[in-house]
């Protein structure tokens, strides 16, 4: 029996006897949403900082050293929560001439696209909040909002460094989404659907990096930027512009934009998974362990590139962004119509 | 902090677009800023992401080197030279050193020479290692830096055998050096001869060809022979244009005209020429550092420090110069004496001054990403500029 059915189940017999009794079943169903957000809210706390310790280790042994040790014993395991738990307690700055309004909102606003996307995303058979049957479109049109939120950031601080590195971010993500979202339309195109799930379940047989070899390549060249990650780091750049758009970012505002960047690292990858790599499907393991497994193997591709890679320049980014993968993307499309109009 | 000029110079207009209005504007790059190592401030006048001009203000880390020196006998001054630059100590200490040698007229033990070369190229090393990984920071490559340093801590392991010390290492003494080898040192020399080539080949494959790497560093920042002998650019930076020009070569001292070793070339001086030609650097020095250990292998004995040196040193009234090969260009040092303990007059000649008075002339119509590029291909060290 699945996993996800014995949640569904129970809530069942507790619906049933919840409305046997005579009680008034919107309640429940709030309670029900609520459970759903706390998980979506929960899901997101401990991948990310699970992430960031990991990226620690990974960047250390790359560049051979250890990375974190000391706390929590273990690898320095709970290395994160000490940081986080330090990071509150840290004076939040606002520059004096900021934006107040528009400074204070876009951390905050960063993370609705983070939030929203985990619902469609399915993490296991059955272990998802919501199967809309848009789901892909869905993901990339809240995809959206993070461009606004860096702006928001890069203007509200009224500093010339975070508005440089805020209009990198517009140029940069408005460029690479066309490429990210042409890349999947092959995906969609061979799988008849824009369900998350409904592309997992058409990836029963065969998975799709294997006949969307070159939309693979253009996604995940196309998510790295999109993610803000090295090679494609420009909008806080250090060494150019200092931190861009979070320069004036301080305690807790700082650790938001910190932590929407490594769960849009996650999603990015997780996304990479359900499109190309079959899911949460596998043999002999549950799906929700092959499903972590795979996005978590993603995710390390990333890590890779971060710690190997000298960062672009702006006007090179844009000519791989538009010269480069926007032809190839297209060019997928092309052979995938061919094929399955001929074969 | 000046106050913030903007000015709207730039007006484009386009046939049937309404007027498009564009501002420059000025953002002050440092003197607190992750890659401007050290406190250096560039001016920069910005179109977008392009530079309209900059404006480099040194000054920040002045500290009154060369007049402090006429307060201090010249054995006293000697430790001070150590904290001028840095990151190239020993051969800075040779410059000075020779100038007093000079006016002192006193002869220096072979040993001492060798012993004295030995030091230099590996303080060599290690500041083109600093150097290395400094560059690929700058570029957003953050491994190579580490990789540098791993091997930047043998080299300190083995000035700190040489000399006591690992950063400022204070070897030099005038009329020789403080001491002969340490036990032990020469295996770990040799070890360290044998590990570090492969370790370079790595470098090289992590950075040299890499196509990102060689996007950002191929024709940026090229600066043309004529210029830089304009501004008195030298070392790496001037031999990345074409011109062979080292002082080891041209005027040898220590031991130089004994060594077998070539001067790495670039071509057209830009970014990347700059990097290959250090990066060559370090097969050259390592040659060096080979013939020295197997001549120090052979002649055992010998003094490491002059007799003629006495504990008070007073020297002849004159004027004399010392100039050196750094790891960065030509590094002089000017001394004119009354014939007292100290000296009447000092002067320092910094490459890293002459390297930056070409930078503006560089970086002017690139993008900032660029800039960065180009300001750490030139390896400058501010307070060895402000002194």
């Amino acid at each position: 029996m699945r996993l996800a059915d014995y949640v569904v189940d129970t809530y069942r017999a507790i619906y049933d006897w919840w409305v046997g009794m005579g009680l008034d079943p919107l309640f429940l169903e709030i309670i029900k949403y609520l459970a759903q957000s706390v998980w979506i809210l929960a899901l997101v706390v401990i991948i990310v900082l699970f992430l960031v310790w990991w990226e620690r280790k990974i960047g250390g042994h790359f560049q051979s050293r250890m990375g974190p040790m000391r706390t929590g014993g273990w690898h320095g395991w709970s290395q994160t929560i000490a940081d986080a738990l330090k990071i509150l307690q840290k004076e939040d700055i606002v520059p004096a001439k900021a934006d107040r309004w528009v400074f204070n909102l876009a951390p905050l606003l960063i993370f609705v696209p983070v939030l929203l996307t985990l619902i469609v995303i399915p993490m296991g058979d059955g272990i998802l909040v919501k199967d809309l049957n848009v789901g892909i479109l869905y993901v990339f049109a809240v995809g959206g909002i993070t461009v606004i939120s860096i702006l928001m950031a890069g203007w509200g601080s009224n500093n010339k460094y975070s508005l440089l590195g805020a209009l990198r971010t517009v140029s940069q993500m408005v460029s690479y989404e066309l490429p990210l979202i042409l890349s999947i339309i092959g995906v969609v195109m061979v799988a008849g659907t824009m369900s998350m799930g409904g592309i997992v379940s058409a990836q029963r047989n065969l998975w799709f990096i294997v006949i969307q070899p070159l939309g693979f390549i253009v996604y995940i060249i196309a998510a790295t930027a999109e993610a803000n990650r090295t090679p494609f780091d420009l909008p806080e750049a250090e060494q150019e512009i200092v931190a861009g758009f979070n320069v004036e970012y301080s305690g807790m505002k700082f650790a938001m934009f910190f932590l929407a960047e490594f769960a849009n690292a996650f999603i990015v990858s997780a996304i990479a998974v359900t499109l190309f790599l079959g899911g949460w499907q596998g043999p002999l393991f549950p799906s929700w362990v092959w499903f972590p497994l795979k996005t978590f193997a993603v995710v390390f591709l990333l890590m890779w590139f971060r710690w190997t890679f000298p960062r672009f320049r702006v006007d090179q980014l844009m000519d791989l962004g538009w010269k480069v993968l926007l032809p190839l993307a297209f060019l997928n499309i092309l052979v995938t119509g061919l094929f399955m109009l001929y074969l | 902090m000046p106050p913030d000029e903007t000015k709207a110079t730039v007006e484009q207009e386009t046939d049937d677009a309404p007027e498009l209005h564009t501002e420059e504007f000025m953002v002050n790059m440092g003197p607190q800023h992750p890659s401007t190592h050290g406190v250096l401030r560039l001016q920069l006048t910005m179109d977008g992401e392009v530079i309209v001009s900059a404006i480099p203000h040194i000054g920040y880390l002045h500290r009154g080197m060369e007049k402090m020196a006429e307060f201090r006998t010249y054995p006293q001054y000697l430790p001070m030279i150590d904290r001028v630059e840095y990151v190239s100590v020993i051969i800075n200490e040779l410059s000075f050193c020779m100038a007093v040698e000079k006016l002192l007229g006193v002869e220096i033990p072979i040993r001492a020479q060798y012993l004295r070369t030995l030091g230099c190229e590996l303080q060599r090393i290690a500041s083109h290692l600093v150097w290395l990984g400094v560059n690929s920071l700058d570029l957003g490559a953050l491994t190579p830096f580490l990789y540098c340093f791993r091997e930047r801590e043998l080299v300190m392991d083995l000035l700190e055998a040489l000399s006591g010390q690992r950063m400022t290492c204070n070897y030099l003494r005038i009329g020789g050096v403080v001491a002969d080898l340490p036990e032990g040192f020469m295996e770990k020399a040799r070890e360290f001869c044998k590990i570090f080539p492969k370790r370079v080949e790595e470098y090289e494959r992590i950075l040299t060809y890499n196509e990102i790497f060689m996007g950002r560093m191929v024709d940026v920042g090229v600066l043309p022979l004529e210029t830089a002998i304009a501004c008195g650019v030298s070392g790496p930076n001037l031999r990345a244009c074409g011109l062979a020009y080292d002082i080891r070569k041209v005027e040898p001292y220590a031991v130089y005209h004994r060594l077998k070793f070539d001067i790495p070339t670039g071509k057209q001086g830009d970014s990347w020429d700059r990097f290959v030609v250090r990066v060559e650097e370090f097969r050259q020095s390592l040659r060096i550092i080979t013939q020295c250990l197997d001549w120090l292998e052979k002649n055992p004995d010998g003094a490491v420090i002059s007799d003629e040196v006495k504990l008070v040193v007073k020297t002849s009234p004159g004027e004399a110069y010392g100039r050196v090969e750094s790891s960065r260009g030509v590094y002089g040092t000017y001394i004119r004496s009354d014939g007292s303990t100290k000296p009447y007059r000092m002067k320092l000649r910094s490459p890293s001054f002459s390297n930056l008075s070409a930078f503006p002339k560089m970086v002017e119509g690139m993008f900032i990403a660029d800039l960065v590029a180009t300001f750490c291909s030139l390896d400058i060290i501010l307070p060895d500029c402000d002194r």
